[in-house]
């Protein structure tokens, strides 16, 4: 039997069959990928025997042999116009399977604004400081992994102060090829005292077109925002419905720091997205939003950690899942309340539609307080199409299949509604709707 | 008074429905010819919202027996969008919010739907934009509403106007108030009221189930119906309303 045959049969090993060849020239890095690719190697396959996993069967993933991609294939500004976004036409940083693409990209920036890839800066002391710090591997199998193929990502750096009006944009192009390819993005947002930026993660497939291709993104992002510094962050997951997609984000929010994340899937055949938010210092603010809208043999897993430790923080969640056919959307919400986070006001909503009697929705809100004098309030619903409301619009001369579609777009369209780039959120309107057949 | 040469919007013959496996309406007959105001008045609980629901198609109510003909077509088998598309319009006693959709884009989908449907133009948003202040002075209803969510955050009063405002942009052949004049204010009310006689024409009708005679002093009825049992047990001019204003409904009987 071949190795790679072994590490089918066995999943406990098919994460290090992933594992890259060593070294790069640097000894800090090769340190850092080494202790990941050990962890790789003694960390089991998540299985939903694993509780933070209990839902999210991606064992379908280990059928498939995922190749490192070697090459960037030449792609042209024309073949992705669909993607940009005209508010970052000069701010744009492009990686195809994970490897930059200098063609594609445009950085023009005011001073005081760094968005580019780091490979070729890995001496750079705000990098060395801050990469792999707050994104840990030790329990995170797929972060382990991406650590250990650590030596290619974005990075954005806001210097002390300093405002950047246009928003940032990282966009992660997977393509078909004949091997189904894996790639391991990585992000690194730091943003130095009193700056502020807005940025959007964007993980999308070419072609658009079916036959959907099959590949694997396994990504890490950590986001650093510091005293008095604001961050905008829009992850879009709009991958192709054959691909797997794991994302993990660490946020470490500084004091009187103010973090908004808009979070929206609609592509994968399995995703898993982690967001982990650790308010270190007082009087943090944090608005998060997630959409998943999944439908056919879709699975989309959101679980959000939000980890108050000081006092004076505030938190408001809005997670909201659409999921039609034989869908299935998870969304599982921690909040902890440390000790010492007194005068903390947290608030989470999960909200969730399904559309079918096949498809199946999971939430699981949970709050853990540990101080006293706060306020923190959550709830979860799950909802279908009320007959009343399909009624009053099938009364107004709409057919069920547009008084749908509307109900749909209407309870999509409050998060989508929070993206802070016009073009971005109209195109995601245009999208929900399109997906729904074409009804505002 | 109409005369009874005028042409037959509706006729409903010996219609019984019922919801949830019960019986409710017990056989009613009603003809509404063009031009003629309908008020079916009768104590809660006897059948007027089931009644206006039925027409208009709700679903989760299953006729039983009886026949309606919408001009000469059986409407019992179409739709409800087909209802609607075909000129029945219920103003509900209980408007539905609908979070998410502004009520200018939900007004411009179903003005686009019908008016292509009836062989009219779509009207773009800015085109529509007109259309629709104009109308909106009908119900006095402030250009601001137009911008929010369908019923979203309205006072009781407002959806009532909203509803009015949907009848004004769909343009019925026959169109069912139920209830349109509870929960509102007086100032409320004669804004309703003159806006409903304003779209009145000899050549549509309109059906208002109501249970308070005040709402009569502003749109006069050609007839009054009671409702009781899910039948209608008595019909009679307007002076039939005054005089269950002061009797009530025990005296009448079948
Ligand atoms: N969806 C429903 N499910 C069960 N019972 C219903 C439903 N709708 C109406 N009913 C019953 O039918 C009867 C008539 O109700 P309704 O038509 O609302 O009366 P009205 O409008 O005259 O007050 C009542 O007894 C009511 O409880
Ligand atoms: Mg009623």
């Amino acid at each position: 039997m071949s190795a790679v045959m072994q590490s089918i049969a066995n999943h406990d090993a098919y994460l290090a069959g992933l594992l890259p060849t060593p070294t790069t020239p640097y000894e800090w890095l090769n340190t850092l990928r080494t202790g990941a690719a050990q962890r790789v190697r003694t960390l089991p396959f998540p299985t939903t025997r694993n509780e933070e996993w209990r839902f999210s069967d991606f064992s379908l993933m280990c059928k498939t042999v995922f190749a490192p991609a070697i090459a960037t294939p030449a792609l042209t500004l024309t073949e992705i116009a669909p993607f940009l976004l005209p508010e970052a036409a000069n701010s744009r940083v492009v990686f195809v399977n994970g490897i930059y693409a200098a063609h594609l990209s445009s950085a023009v920036l005011p001073a005081g604004v760094v968005a580019t890839h780091f490979s070729a800066m890995l001496t750079n002391e705000t990098l060395r400081a801050q990469l792999a710090r707050h994104a840990t591997f030790q329990h995170e199998a797929f972060v382990a992994l991406n650590t250990s193929h650590l030596q290619e990502g974005a990075l954005i750096v806001l210097s002390k102060n300093t405002a950047c009006a246009t928003p940032l944009h990282l966009l992660f192009i997977s393509t078909a090829s004949t091997t189904p390819v894996a790639s391991h993005p990585r992000c690194l947002v730091v943003a130095e005292s009193g700056s502020a930026c807005t940025f959007i993660e964007d993980y999308v497939c070419l072609p658009t077109a079916t036959p959907s291709p099959t590949y694997f993104t396994n990504a890490v992002t950590e986001i650093v925002i510091a005293d008095d510094a604001t961050v905008r962050h829009t992850r879009l997951q709009r991958e192709s419905v054959a691909a797997f997609h794991v994302g993990y984000a660490a946020v470490h929010l500084g004091r009187n720091s103010c973090y908004s994340s808009n979070s929206i899937t609609f592509g994968a055949r399995l995703s898993r997205h982690n967001l982990h938010i650790t308010q270190s210092a007082e009087g943090a603010n944090c608005t998060l939003n997630g959409l998943a809208l999944i439908s056919g043999r879709q699975m989309a897993d959101t679980h959000t950690v939000m980890d108050h430790t000081q006092p004076n923080g505030n938190s408001a969640q809005l997670h909201k899942c659409i999921a039609d056919g034989g869908a299935h959307a998870i969304f599982n919400g921690k909040i902890f309340v440390r000790k010492d986070a007194q005068h903390t006001n947290s608030t989470q909503s999960s909200r969730n539609l399904l559309l079918s009697n096949k498809g199946r929705i999971d939430t699981k809100p949970q709050l853990e307080i540990f101080a006293d004098d706060v306020k923190c309030a959550h709830g979860a619903t799950v909802s279908q199409l009320e007959t009343e409301e399909m009624f009053y619009l099938n009364s107004r001369g709409l057919n069920a299949n547009t008084a749908r579609n509307l109900l749909i777009y209407a309870f999509a369209e409050e998060i989508i509604d929070k993206v802070p780039v016009a073009s971005l959120k109209q195109h995601l309107s245009h999208t929900v709707s399109s997906q729904m057949g074409e009804i505002v | 008074m109409i005369s009874s040469s005028s042409k037959i919007i509706l006729e409903v013959r010996n219609l019984s429905a019922s919801v949830a496996g019960v019986g409710i309406l017990k056989g009613i007959n009603l003809t509404v010819r063009a031009g003629e105001v309908h008020a079916i008045m009768g104590p809660n609980g006897s059948g007027k919202s089931t009644f206006s629901k039925v027409l208009a198609g709700h679903p989760s109510y299953t006729v039983t027996g009886g026949e309606v003909i919408f001009q000469g077509k059986n409407l019992l088998e179409l739709p409800p969008e087909e209802r609607a598309h075909a000129g029945v319009f219920l103003a509900f006693q209980y408007p539905i919010e609908i979070p998410g959709v502004s009520n200018s884009a939900f007004l411009r989908l179903a003005y686009n739907t019908l008016h292509t449907r009836r062989g009219g133009e779509d009207l773009d948003p800015l085109e529509f934009n007109d259309y629709i202040r104009e109308k909106s002075k009908i119900v006095e209803m402030d250009p601001s509403f137009l911008d929010r969510n369908v019923n979203e955050g309205f006072s009781g009063g407002e959806k009532k106007r909203n509803e009015i405002l949907q009848m004004a942009v769909l343009d019925p052949t026959l169109a069912i108030l139920d209830e349109t004049d509870s929960g509102l204010d007086i100032d409320a009310l004669r804004i309703v009221a003159s806006g409903v006689n304003r779209l009145m024409t000899p050549n549509n009708a309109v059906i208002m189930v109501t249970h308070y005679q005040r709402l009569l002093n502003y749109i006069t009825p050609d007839f009054v119906h009671v409702m009781r049992g899910g039948q209608i047990i008595k019909t009679g001019g307007k002076e039939l309303a005054l005089e269950l204003e002061t009797r009530g409904y025990d005296w009448v009987h079948a």
